[in-house]
């Protein structure tokens, strides 16, 4: 990697250009000034080439899938099939305006079948799309819980969230409306049952649960957890972030799950794009499905078309209906799969559990249970010579390799969770191994150099803490000494 | 063997060896029986040719119609070289950058698209990106909520009615009440804030050119709204701001939109990208990821996610939003938008835009089909009025390969209203035939 730190701004030359449009010969239009800007803002004026190279020089500075595995737990950061790019595209499904009514089969019907195979695959009735994300599925699952307990006026306001839940969970409860109560778990990250019973009180709306849970561990408890909370008048919320290990395996919806969201840019190999677009579909039991989000894509003997004013659902929750573009992606990975997808879930947790077995002389497994897709260590097993996870994390760097997810889930104090997605060779994984034992075997050896990693990136051990005391947002927030 | 899956049976009976199982079913067997292998309805796998195909068939199945609307969505010019660049692996199948150290690409993209953002919109501080313009404008509420800790919302009814679909499902959710300002003349008024101002009132919410397309102007707004200790947010189309007076302008406290009209491809509706930027003040009150400057530990420039202390994974229940993954990549595309059509570029397409729009306006009235309900000014987008069939004039214009107008009575609002909008993709001969078309109708 080279360290590429110029600013577009810095590049910019007033009169240059890097753009033509087409002349016109419309009258010109002058507007009342009062609602005018002062002065035009101030944008970069580059050439085109300048503006291609300076990207392609700030790319250099990133790591993506094509580079090297990224082991990072609750991520599922599998490849993403190129030829999606060119089907995202074609005219069909880049030029359409989301207000066109006629002519738009060949969009309903991808918008359909992804929305009937999701169901088909989660065990759930019907699918909305329109979420854009992982935490925006949960918000809108936990609005359709909130909305079913409103239309039986069970008066019930509390959701269950285990401790070792990840933040949208809470968060997401928050926004919907509801109160959360923490739920103990066990040394293993599953539900701590006796907990569970002192908690699920006749106040409890539902539980927001992942299974297998986030370390990893299939709940082995989730038959038992769904019957109580539907005894006791609540709903069950699956989050969907780690599908992977259950694809053609098991389905939630068989768990007993009433409402789900999938994160396709995780389990469908859609590309996180850097931090999104992603998508975050929410499936629902049949009863629930009357109040998914309008619009609401609707068949009769017309054929498809959305319908925007569809009753008694939780309302909108995006502007038109969520990231087309990211959803037929999802769409053709399905389609390349086919019944390979039960083989994804088989690879995805062999892998984890030989990468388990395969370190766990030298890192600290704190569970000796089968893990699925994937599974955490807490920090090295000698732990002597203080060297952290942090410590560790920063030193894989050096090797070259995405380090896996860190400090959570919060249940282990060096929690250091791996995920080693089923697109992964064992060779690669051969790779990973070898260089995760020699840096246990180097914080034993030479635990400063380790301490003090990593040493040949391009940028190191950045100062966070200044960055949040004195924030620097913005190219014309820098100090005036610049 | 399949492509997507490296495994060799070599390979897996290694594997197993290792970990002590002779299968690998047994690394499920605490999976309940009852459920185990469930009977799934899977497509056969399609091969790559197979797959073209069928995405071919479904795209033969598609009529792209020419738009002379908007509604919230503009078909502007997306210049070639975007594409390439966002493909690029690095960037695209890139991880959020927690890791900055190679990460610094994403983090330096982040950190311009703020830079940019802030310029357009006049104010100091903006996040890494939203889902979209109707959802930062809810959260732009629940900042409001959370900086006034008030509940009530003044919210003006010439918004994007999905915008305030949007909003009053979020706030139903999260307990805070929304008042609809009516503007029978199409653009809020200062005499109607004053009217329903009450000292309960966490923030008035504005779009600006608003659903009608019209231009509003807000002078004197922020003064009254701060006098109550109120805040003002404003929805503004970016692409605008090359001509319009900005949020910052107006000493808005938070400024929310749409970015899709910087150049991002219609795609039935998305992805597209909110952003959202308020005062310095604020900032640490805003949701979403933000970049910030720093230095290494050898002094170099390096770029962070920082002030991650306000967000989920931190505050977990005591979070403002929930928001984590974002548009990131649309960020990019954002940045490399304003980099490529520059200060000139977003000047002279929405000078085109204002122009054709104009242009298209003075002809439709000319055919005597057409009035102006409000005669107010407008940008690019323009409401009229029609005694006429609304439904024949989509059917004669969709004939010719337009998709226009819209009618607003869709969204509920006056069912004799049709909405035009113009970018500088249409050419005069676009217009003068739709024009013509729209005149033959009975």
């Amino acid at each position: 990697m080279k360290n590429y730190d110029t600013f577009i701004f810095e590049l910019s030359e007033p009169g240059r250009k890097a753009y033509t449009l087409e002349a016109k010969s419309f009258a010109n239009v002058q507007l009342d000034e009062r609602l005018l800007r002062k002065t035009q803002p101030e944008l970069p004026e580059t050439y085109e080439l300048g503006v291609l190279r300076h990207f392609t020089n700030m790319s250099f500075k990133n790591y993506g899938i094509e580079t090297g595995m990224y082991p990072l737990g609750s991520c599922t950061m599998k490849y993403n099939p190129k030829i999606h790019q060119d089907l995202a595209a074609l005219e069909a499904f880049s030029a359409v305006h989301p207000y066109q009514e006629t002519g738009i089969d060949g969009l309903l019907e991808i918008y359909a079948s992804l929305e009937t195979l999701l169901s088909n695959i989660s065990g759930m009735a019907q699918f909305t799309l329109n979420s854009y994300a992982g935490a925006h599925g949960e918000l809108v699952g936990l609005m359709v819980m909130k909305k079913w307990h409103e239309a039986n006026q069970t008066g019930k306001t509390k959701v269950l969230v285990p401790d070792a839940a990840h933040g949208t969970n809470p968060a997401s409860a928050i926004v919907a409306g509801f109160d959360v109560v923490e739920l103990a778990s066990k040394p293993d990250g599953t539900v701590d049952m006796d907990d569970f019973y002192a908690k699920l009180d006749e106040n409890v709306a539902g539980i927001m649960l992942t299974n297998p849970n986030t370390i990893g561990v299939f709940e082995r408890n989730i038959l038992e957890i769904s019957q109580a909370i539907h005894a006791a008048g609540g709903l069950l919320y699956y989050d969907g972030a780690n599908l992977n290990p259950l694809l053609g395996m098991a389905r939630p919806g068989d768990m007993g799950f009433d409402i789900m969201h999938i994160n396709l840019h995780k389990t469908f190999s859609t590309p996180h794009g850097g931090g999104g677009p992603g998508a975050g579909p929410v499936g629902v039991r049949e009863d629930l499905v009357r109040f998914l989000p309008k619009p609401r894509i609707h068949r009769d003997e017309k054929g498809l078309s959305f319908d925007h004013h569809r009753a008694g659902t939780i309302g909108q929750i995006s502007q038109f209906y969520g990231n087309f573009g990211v959803y037929l992606k999802a769409y053709a990975f399905i389609l390349t799969n086919g019944p390979h997808l039960k083989d994804i879930a088989r690879y995805a947790v062999l892998n984890a559990n030989y990468v388990k077995e395969s370190l766990k002389d030298d890192y600290d497994l704190p569970t000796e249970t089968h893990c699925k897709h994937e599974f955490v260590f807490n920090g090295l097993k000698d732990k002597s010579t203080h060297v952290t996870t942090l410590d560790v994390a920063k030193r894989l760097l050096d090797y070259g390799i995405h380090p896996p997810t860190i400090y959570f889930p919060l249940l282990y104090k060096e929690a250091l969770m791996i995920e080693p997605v089923e697109t992964e060779s064992k060779q690669t994984l051969d790779q990973f191994i070898a260089v995760m034992k020699t840096i246990a075997k180097e914080a034993k050896d030479d635990p400063e150099m380790v301490k003090s990693a990593p040493h040949t990136t391009i940028v190191r051990r950045l100062n966070e803490v200044k960055a949040a005391r004195h924030p620097v947002l913005t190219f014309d927030m820098q100090p005036a000494s610049e | 063997m399949f492509k997507y899956l490296p495994h060799t049976q070599h390979d897996i009976d290694t594997m197993l060896k290792t970990i002590g199982v002779s299968s690998i079913e047994a690394l499920f067997d605490d999976v309940p029986a009852e459920i185990l292998n469930p009977e799934l309805s899977l497509p056969h796998a399609h091969s790559e040719i197979e797959l073209v195909r069928h995405f071919r068939t479904l795209a033969a199945n598609v009529n792209v119609l020419t738009p002379v609307i908007g509604v919230g969505a503009y078909d502007h010019y997306t210049p070639s070289i975007i594409r390439p660049l966002i493909e690029r692996q690095e960037f695209l199948t890139s991880y959020t950058p927690y890791q900055p150290e190679i990460s610094q690409g994403t983090l330096h993209y982040i950190f311009e698209f703020q830079s940019m953002i802030t310029r357009l919109t006049e104010m100091d501080v903006a996040n890494a990106s939203m889902y979209d313009g109707s959802t930062a404008t809810a959260e732009a509420m629940f900042m409001a909520a959370a900086i006034t800790k008030r509940s009530h919302f003044l919210v003006s009814g010439t918004l994007h009615p999905s915008t305030l679909e949007v909003l009053k499902t979020y706030a139903h959710y999260k307990g805070l009440t929304i008042t609809v300002l009516e503007s029978p003349e199409g653009v809020l008024t200062i005499e109607t804030l004053k009217k329903a101002l009450t000292d309960d009132v966490a923030a008035l919410l504005v779009q600006t050119p608003n659903i009608y397309g019209l231009i509003e102007n807000y002078d004197g707004f922020s003064e009254i709204l701060h006098a109550n200790q109120s805040l003002f947010v404003i929805n503004q189309d970016p692409a605008t701001l090359s001509h319009l007076k900005p949020a910052g302008a107006y000493d808005a406290d938070i400024a929310v939109g749409e970015a899709q009209s910087l150049g991002v491809p219609l795609a039935f509706g998305g992805p597209y990208i909110g952003y959202m930027a308020t005062k310095s003040t604020y900032v640490r009150k805003m949701p979403g990821r933000i970049c910030g400057l720093t230095e290494d530990v050898d002094g170099k420039k390096a770029f962070t996610l920082t002030l991650q202390a306000r967000e989920q994974h931190i505050r977990r229940d005591k979070a403002n939003s929930n928001i984590c993954s974002n548009q990131s990549l649309l960020a990019l595309f954002v940045t490399i938008y304003l980099s490529t059509m520059g200060k000139e570029g977003l000047y002279e397409a929405s000078q085109q835009s204002l122009d054709g729009a104009h242009y298209l306006y003075d002809a439709l009235l000319h055919t005597g089909r057409f009035k102006d309900p409000f005669n107010q000014p407008f940008f690019k987008e323009f409401t009229l009025a029609t005694d006429g069939d609304i439904t024949a004039l989509k059917q004669a214009a969709q004939a010719a390969g337009f998709l226009a107008p819209f009618a607003l009575s869709q969204l509920g609002l006056n069912e004799k209203y049709v909405s035009f909008a113009v970018t500088e993709k249409r050419t005069q001969a676009e217009l003068d035939r739709l024009v013509h078309v729209l005149g033959g109708v009975q």
